[in-house]
């Protein structure tokens, strides 16, 4: 039971995540990006559709991708903080981007030597899927950080806002400890020194500061989320629930 | 018996592995890499298919593509999705390589391995005339699978199968 749910917050994180970018489809400010933010979406909802299914399967109740991501309501969602927060503008989702994907790509590198077949599939594919994450997302937090008086002021905002979420993001629940014990994940902690320089440099091209953390947020993986967790998935859920069993 | 399946076997082979990539049918299944084997276990063809980018959404229409042409071969057919070892654009045949380029997309680089290639830091010709004065406009193209080019000699825009 660990293994199913140290997979489900690690599936949630990218379903969530994914559907954030999603949000942009259409109302990106150039061609590019609009089909650059949907790309990346969907990048992180093909990791997590192969992780619900294997979890799935390790829980034995019968339940498919669809039932995980569809069927289970704000409180059984054990998704980090970082992935639900809005995406407000472009500093906040690429940095949220750059933020997820500088500790994914690390976190990947080490899965690549799991115990569990299917952890290392994935991996394979997702650490070089990261490598263009952090590529793509640092771009734009040097261009917005170095840039103009506002765009500066809205990464400096971004930067404020969404630094107390990073440490959720290097805890381990239980069940995860249980399935790091087993060699099936890696030690989220294990990964800080590799976020840190990743950070680092693309901060220091953006004239860009890590505050010093005060405190830090945390609650996802016990289920606690914010208000817009809701809405997210009350939007993302509506059709499945509307018509229980459509498929397409 | 077993004489008989061995054929069969064959057959199912070649069956698979012509079908079209629904995204780029210029190119086979097999040509991509994408089709790793195929098996006859008790009658039924058993195919192994793995997915090119974790978030391809012709996964499916490819595994439900190469199961009808199964059928069609007339074998009853069952799809495995094998994830391991992962698919990498090393997995393309020379010839597929080839298809691309006359289909007017650039190949990827070689050894997917390299972190220079898989930033599209590589030279890439242009498939129309060859020149190596190209630039990129987009890292993101009409696919997952792509970015986007220009051929600054001959001023034609192409597509880039991106290296993973």
């Amino acid at each position: 039971m660990a293994v199913f749910e140290a997979l489900l917050e690690l599936a949630d994180d990218h379903l969530i995540l994914g559907h954030r970018l999603s949000e942009w489809c259409g109302h990106a400010p150039m061609l590019e990006e609009d089909l650059a933010m949907p790309n990346m979406g969907l990048d992180l909802i093909g990791t997590a559709r192969t992780l619900y299914d294997q979890a799935g399967k390790l829980e034995g109740k019968g339940r498919s991708e669809d039932d995980l991501a569809y069927l289970r309501g704000e409180r059984e969602y054990r998704n980090c903080l970082l992935v639900e927060r809005p995406n407000e503008d472009f500093a906040h989702t690429m940095l949220r981007q750059l933020y997820f994907a500088a500790f994914m790509r690390p976190y990947w590198l080490a899965a690549l030597t799991s115990t569990d077949e299917v952890v290392r599939g994935v991996a394979g594919k997702a650490e070089k899927e990261m490598a263009y994450h952090i590529r793509h997302a640092g771009e734009w937090v040097i261009r917005l950080g170095d840039g103009t008086a506002e765009s500066a002021a809205r990464m400096r905002d971004a930067v404020e806002g969404l630094h107390i979420y990073v440490d959720e993001l290097f805890e381990s629940s239980d069940a995860a400890q249980e399935a790091e014990a087993a060699g099936i994940l890696p030690v989220r902690a294990d990964m800080r020194a590799a976020w840190d320089r990743t950070v680092a440099d693309v901060f220091a091209e953006a004239l860009l500061e890590q505050p010093s953390a005060a405190y830090a947020q945390r609650g996802g993986r016990q289920g606690i989320h914010n208000e817009t967790l809701g809405h997210l998935l009350a939007e993302m859920q509506v059709v499945h629930r509307a018509y229980p069993g459509a498929r397409w | 018996m077993s004489v008989c399946w061995q054929g069969s076997a064959e057959a199912a082979w070649d069956a698979a592995a012509a079908v079209p990539d629904p995204e780029v049918p210029c190119v086979t299944v097999a040509d991509l890499g994408i089709l790793r084997w195929v098996r006859v276990e008790d009658g039924v063809a058993v195919a192994g298919v793995t997915p090119t980018y974790s978030g391809c959404p012709a996964v499916l229409a490819i595994e439900l593509a190469v199961e009808a042409a199964l059928r069609d071969a007339g074998f009853d057919a069952r799809i495995e999705r094998v994830l391991t070892p992962p698919w990498t654009t090393d997995w393309i045949t020379d010839e597929g390589r080839e298809k691309l380029r006359e289909y007017g997309i650039a190949p990827p680089a070689k050894s997917s391995g390299s972190i220079r290639s898989l930033f599209g830091e590589v030279t890439v010709a242009c498939p129309k005339c060859g020149s190596t004065n190209t630039e990129k406009l987009s890292e993101f193209g009409s696919t997952a699978c792509k970015a986007h080019y220009r051929c600054c000699a001959c001023a034609e825009p192409f597509d880039y199968f991106k290296c993973i």
